[in-house]
């Protein structure tokens, strides 16, 4: 065998190893899924059935009892506002940090890390008092103002890291061209850190949709998301796996297309290789 | 700081909008469970009814529900009108003052509820929530595994008998096992059973003097017989099963016996979901040396939260969906068979239901014999047959709960389980200072 | 850039975030020096430090705070390692990588009582889980996952869901590595092996500094997936610091001893922030 024939080989047994690992890591939620077209009863037959006639009953019925489109909104009003205000807040943050690493740089992303620490169980009582207080008690604001605050220390945490991965010699050509600062955000740091960002807004609306502490105990019917809807087909009295595997499908779908719309982005942007 | 500024200027205009009880919007909390539904499905037919009434549901599962609506009223949060509480929670707030006592028309004939529901939704005689569903214990097992074993299952059999039965009936080779209880921890879950099996043993949870009894013998005799018996005759995994699991077990047809709340009979009697529909059959709860408090009582009832200001609405919600004309509306939409039962004695006197529900007398028996009040063979200081009704409770329970699923699983003898749980116990106690 | 300039770039975070730290932690620490139970509103006052007593001497105070321990450790490590081990796999470009790459990710999308309703009743069960089934099919005895090993159980449902987060943080800096000082290191004839310990590892040091320090907050807070599964149990071998302080505040609604528990958790988590800063964050501003 040759040196390329070899090369050639490796390459293939990396992608078939790549299939594998990624059909083990999905498989759990393609079995989701099909459950989700199964009746009760066929959700928990031995052997599992793989192949059966699909049945929609559990969609239709979700659809009889819950406005889906309600919760899916406001999921993706919350998830999507409160990433914005975090990246708003996050980016010159970062910015300047990733750029003007000083002494205290470090302490101070330690420090945005520890006011994650408190376990919301532990804080339910101080929060649910300010959102009563306030009035903003069961507002979709709220949510969007929590979630950014709650995501603010991460995504200031991986921007940092990402804009750190910017060479230092391009910006510094650019500050002898005169450019503003803003102009300097806008046009070097953006484009080339696209990539970065993008996979930090992705995350942060991940963690922003999945979130079903505070979205649970601060909302009761106008800004409820998602995850009251999950709960609310979650652990009844009776068998309910297909129900809730169609639930959940329905609940994770617009994120997974919105993911599977986004990784593209994901990529570009972060390939300097070829500017330095 | 101007930043700063700008948060307490939007946090000042949020106050504006913030949401307020809306007249003629009733916000009704419930549990997601297969009746409460159905009274969600029915609802256009109260506002039909009542056209300057409307109706906002928010339907979460047990274990959400419950600290939500507790939140809520403890804090004064008003988000609710109607709660759907528990036999539990029911005598607490009633007694706190946390919810409106309720009263009824004529045309409601509030004596027409079971004596034991109304008793246990009741503080000092006065009732502060109305049952929606009721539900006893009982024990449901396969008459063909049975026969085939030659065997019979007396009305009211021992629990020696159960356990014969149970190893006449296991084969594990095929994947049956002779019984199915609950193990997964939770005051809810495995203690709720638990309970009772100790009640029957002559057991309780509290002393007179409230402290807790769960050194005392019948306990070891009981959790010892009931180890024993799920590791002999029960399923694999038997400390993560709960309702639902063993559920999905029995319509599988795994297992030989199960006892748990009378409501599990319509779901493994209807065949569109259950293997074994045809061949299931019903007994009373097993007794060991009593048989006071050998099957539980609990109900899902409404209530309205004090300083609601639409107690009226609420008040009529509350008479439409615990009526006799709801449970006549539901039998003529769904059949028989579907209504929520184990609250009025009237259903069991339509021949219409007992001839759709072949547990029908089954379960109003368990349900006329359990008395919260009397349901230790020795006094105890508290209400409640599967729980005592005070706060501390549920962090007790659930305490216990894990300590008895440990013991199931092995890792710990039972001695040292009941030892771990009653040190848990009295810990909770001192500290809400009963003693 | 000018220093002033910096200040103000900053300002907004450090100055919302302070807030958003101080307003609830005092809130959380005055509560856990008064008598405050939501069941009994008429008892109040002043009780020192009764609640971290009682708290503190709980029997399963030390067995919860040693299974928080090994449950942030051992997914770190999974996490990581996986994380590493696949984003270099799906590094190199082929056909299908898009599809790849958002399956691999996928698991972090699911909302993690739904990822543990699905592992606990349609894979793990003993009778009706597909684990089971397999176990069977090939004459073995199915593992009671959640009565025999209920804590690696869980750590097992929780890789699942956040090695896909180590992926995409991986996956995007190695777009970042220099292309050309790998092909020069193949050119010399440098193995796999040590491209990856001379040159993959060290570009991946601050994002692998960052995925652990992230995770760490995430899974010190563990408890859907306890909660679904396990209760828990069976006693207390997956019971953590967060699922008893739980207990205390949506069981017994005591919000006195809750947030004593609260401040128990703040301080594990500095103790264990300061380690890793030690081990990993010093790799961040490098």
């Amino acid at each position: 065998m040759t040196d390329k024939q070899r090369e050639h080989l490796k390459n293939r047994i990396a992608v078939v190893a790549a299939w594998i690992v990624a059909c083990l890591f999905f498989f759990p939620i393609f079995w989701m899924v099909l459950t989700s077209f199964k009746t009760e009863g066929q959700a928990i037959a031995i052997p599992p059935l793989l192949v059966f006639e699909p049945t929609l009953e559990n969609y239709t019925e979700i659809q009889e009892r819950t406005n889906y489109t309600k919760f899916a909104i406001n999921s993706i009003v919350t998830a999507f506002g409160g990433t914005a205000l975090a990246l708003l807040i996050a980016i010159p943050s970062a910015y300047a940090m990733a750029f003007n690493t000083g002494r205290w740089t470090k302490d101070i992303l330690m420090w945005m890390l520890s006011t994650k620490m408190l376990p919301a169980v532990g804080v339910l009582m101080p929060i649910y008092f300010l959102a009563q207080k306030t009035g903003l008690y069961d507002t979709k604001g709220l949510l969007v103002i929590i979630y950014a605050l709650m995501n603010l220390p991460i995504v200031m945490l991986i921007l940092f890291n990402y804009f750190r991965e910017i060479p230092k010699e391009i910006l510094e050509a650019s500050r002898m061209d005169g450019t503003s600062t803003y102009n300097e955000i806008r046009q070097i740091v953006m484009p080339l850190a696209w990539g970065g960002i993008a996979s930090t807004a992705l995350l942060s609306i991940i963690l922003c949709w999945n979130e079903a502490f505070w979205s649970i105990v601060l909302t009761t019917t106008d800004a409820s998301t998602l995850t009251a809807f999950v709960a609310s087909f979650q652990a009844p009295e009776g068998l309910f796996w297909a129900k809730v595997s169609a639930v959940s499908t329905l609940a994770c779908a617009p994120i997974v297309v919105f993911g599977w719309l986004a990784q593209k982005q994901l990529v570009q942007g972060l390939t300097f290789g070829a500017v330095k | 700081m101007k930043s700063l500024r700008n948060t307490a200027l939007g946090l000042t205009l949020g106050v504006a909008g913030a949401s307020v009880a809306v007249a003629g919007e009733l916000t009704i909390a419930t549990v997601n469970n297969g009746h409460m539904i159905e009274m969600q499905k029915l609802t256009p037919a109260f506002e039909a009814a009542n056209p300057d009434i409307t109706v906002n549901w928010v339907t979460l599962d047990e274990g959400t529900l419950r600290s939500r609506v507790t939140t809520d009223i403890t804090t004064k949060g008003g988000q609710f009108d109607i709660m759907t509480i528990g036999m539990y929670e029911a005598p607490i707030w009633g007694e706190r003052g946390w919810l409106e006592a309720l009263e009824f028309s004529d045309a409601y004939e509030v004596d027409d509820l079971l004596p034991a529901m109304r008793n246990g939704l009741s503080h000092d005689g006065t009732l502060y929530a109305a049952p929606f569903y009721g539900e006893s214990s009982m024990i449901m097992y396969r008459k063909d595994l049975l026969d085939a074993a030659g065997m019979e299952m007396p009305d009211n059999p021992s629990w020696g008998h159960i356990q014969d039965a149970a190893a006449a009936m296991t084969d594990k080779d095929n994947g049956v096992y002779g019984i199915c209880l609950r193990g997964k921890p939770g005051w809810g879950d495995n203690m709720a059973f638990l309970s009772t099996m100790v009640n029957s043993f002559g057991g309780q949870w509290f002393n007179e003097d409230w402290t807790p009894a769960l050194d005392s013998p019948a306990w070891n005799h009981a959790v010892n017989f009931y180890v024993d018996l799920l590791n002999n005759y029960g399923p694999p995994g038997s400390s993560g099963n709960s309702f639902n699991e063993i559920l999905a077990l029995i319509n599988e047809g795994k297992c030989g016996m199960w006892i748990d709340a009378t409501i599990a009979a319509s779901f493994v009697s209807n065949p569109e979901q259950s293997q074994v529909a045809d061949v299931i059959a019903f007994a009373q709860a097993p007794q060991a040396v009593t048989t006071r408090g050998a099957n539980w009582l609990w109900a899902w009832a409404l209530a309205i939260p004090a300083g609601t200001n639409q107690a009226e609405d609420a008040q009529k919600f509350i008479e439409w969906a615990t009526s006799k004309e709801y449970i006549e509306l539901v039998a003529e939409t769904n059949g028989w068979g579907a209504v929520p039962t184990g609250t009025r004695q009237s259903t069991y006197d339509n021949p219409n239901f007992t001839d759709a529900a072949v547990f029908a007398e089954a379960e109003l028996k368990a349900i006329l014999s359990a008395d919260p009040e009397n349901s230790t063979q020795n006094p105890s200081p508290y209400t409640g047959v599967q729980f005592a009704a005070i706060p501390e409770f549920q962090a007790i329970g659930t305490a216990v709960g894990q300590q008895m699923t440990a013991a199931l699983a092995g890792d710990v003898s039972v001695e040292e389980a009941l030892e771990a749980a009653q040190e848990a116990a009295d810990r909770e106690m001192r500290k809400a200072g009963y003693y | 850039m000018n220093p002033t300039l910096v200040r103000w770039l900053q300002a907004p975070s450090i100055i919302v975030l302070f807030l958003w730290m101080i307003v609830p932690l005092s809130m959380t620490i005055y509560f856990s020096t008064i008598r405050y139970n939501l069941l009994y509103p008429e008892r109040t006052g002043f009780i020192g430090l009764q609640n971290y007593e009682f708290f503190w001497t709980d029997p399963s105070f030390f067995p919860a705070l040693l299974n928080t321990l090994v449950l942030v450790g051992s997914v770190l490590v999974i996490t990581v390692v996986l994380g590493l081990a696949v984003s270099i796999l799906i590094d190199r470009p082929f056909r299908g990588r898009g599809i790849v790459r958002v399956m691999l990710i996928s698991p972090f999308f699911i909302m993690p009582t739904v990822s543990a309703l699905i592992w606990k009743n349609m894979l793990m069960d003993p009778n009706n889980g597909l684990f089971a089934f397999f176990a069977n099919v090939i004459g073995a005895t199915p593992i009671e996952w959640l009565q025999d090993m209920p804590l690696a159980s869980i750590i097992i449902m929780v890789s699942w869901q956040w090695t896909p987060f180590a992926i995409l943080i991986f996956m995007t800096s190695l777009q970042s590595q220099d292309q050309e000082q790998k092909e020069a290191a193949t050119l010399d004839g440098a193995g796999f092996w040590s491209q990856f310990r001379h040159l993959t590892l060290p570009h991946l040091a601050r994002p692998i500094s960052i995925v652990i320090l992230i995770q760490m907050i995430f899974h010190l807070a563990i408890f859907a997936e306890i909660f679904v599964t396990t209760g828990g149990g069976p006693g207390v071998q997956s019971t953590n610091l967060t699922y008893l302080i739980y207990i205390q505040s949506q069981q017994a609604f005591d919000v006195g001893v809750a947030s004593a528990g609260g401040v128990f958790a703040i301080i594990l988590a500095n103790i264990v922030a300061i380690f890793l800063i030690r081990a990993v964050g010093k790799t961040l501003t490098v």
